[in-house]
């Protein structure tokens, strides 16, 4: 394993609901990861979240963890569950409140 | 990239694939996919979405900065 994927196994191992993006959670930088913002506020959840664009290696590293191309990325209780497509499909399911809601204590 | 590209390296990859694009905002960078097969049955949202960007080989998240993408499993078909 990678120092990069080390560090990002102890990130997404560490924390209930973790979600990488470009930005802040007040200052997302792209309107995907805004997306996923705006998506686990609406349902109340509280989650970390890993700036990548102040992270090269975080940010080249997460797309091999997970083999998955693009970013926002969220996890939940280590698990990968999808980018922000996922995310709005889920949301608009109830998956994702319920995911969110089972693992968030 | 044109639409007309994207949805051949889909159909390359997907033979049996139902594929909707539309041009987000007109600019030929933004757009969204709707990918609906068979081949999708019993696979989880992640491997589904997996399946089109392997069928992108690639150029999701460089050349293809926005796609949005959603999978489908045709209507009529459960299994």
């Amino acid at each position: 394993m990678s120092d990069a994927s080390q560090r990002i196994d102890e990130i997404v191992k560490g924390n209930d609901i973790v979600l990488f993006m470009k930005g802040t959670v007040l200052f997302p930088q792209c309107g995907f990861s805004s997306r996923a913002v705006a998506i686990l506020d609406h349902l109340g959840a509280k989650f970390e979240t890993v700036d990548v664009l102040q992270d090269p290696e975080i940010r080249n590293g997460i797309k091999a963890y997970s083999d998955w191309p693009t970013i926002p990325q969220l996890y939940v209780h280590g698990e990968f569950v999808g980018g922000s497509d996922i995310m709005m499909e889920m949301f608009e399911s109830g998956e994702l409140q319920q995911l969110v809601g089972e693992k968030a204590e | 990239m044109a639409a007309i590209e994207i949805e051949e390296l889909i159909r390359a990859a997907i033979p049996d694939a139902e594929i909707s694009i539309r041009d987000l905002k007109g600019d030929g960078d933004h757009y969204a996919a709707r990918v609906a097969s068979a081949s999708f049955a019993g696979m989880s949202r992640v491997r589904q979405h997996q399946a089109v960007y392997a069928a992108l080989g690639g150029r999701m998240g460089g050349e293809l900065h926005a796609l949005q993408v959603e999978t489908a499993v045709p209507s009529g078909d459960h299994q």
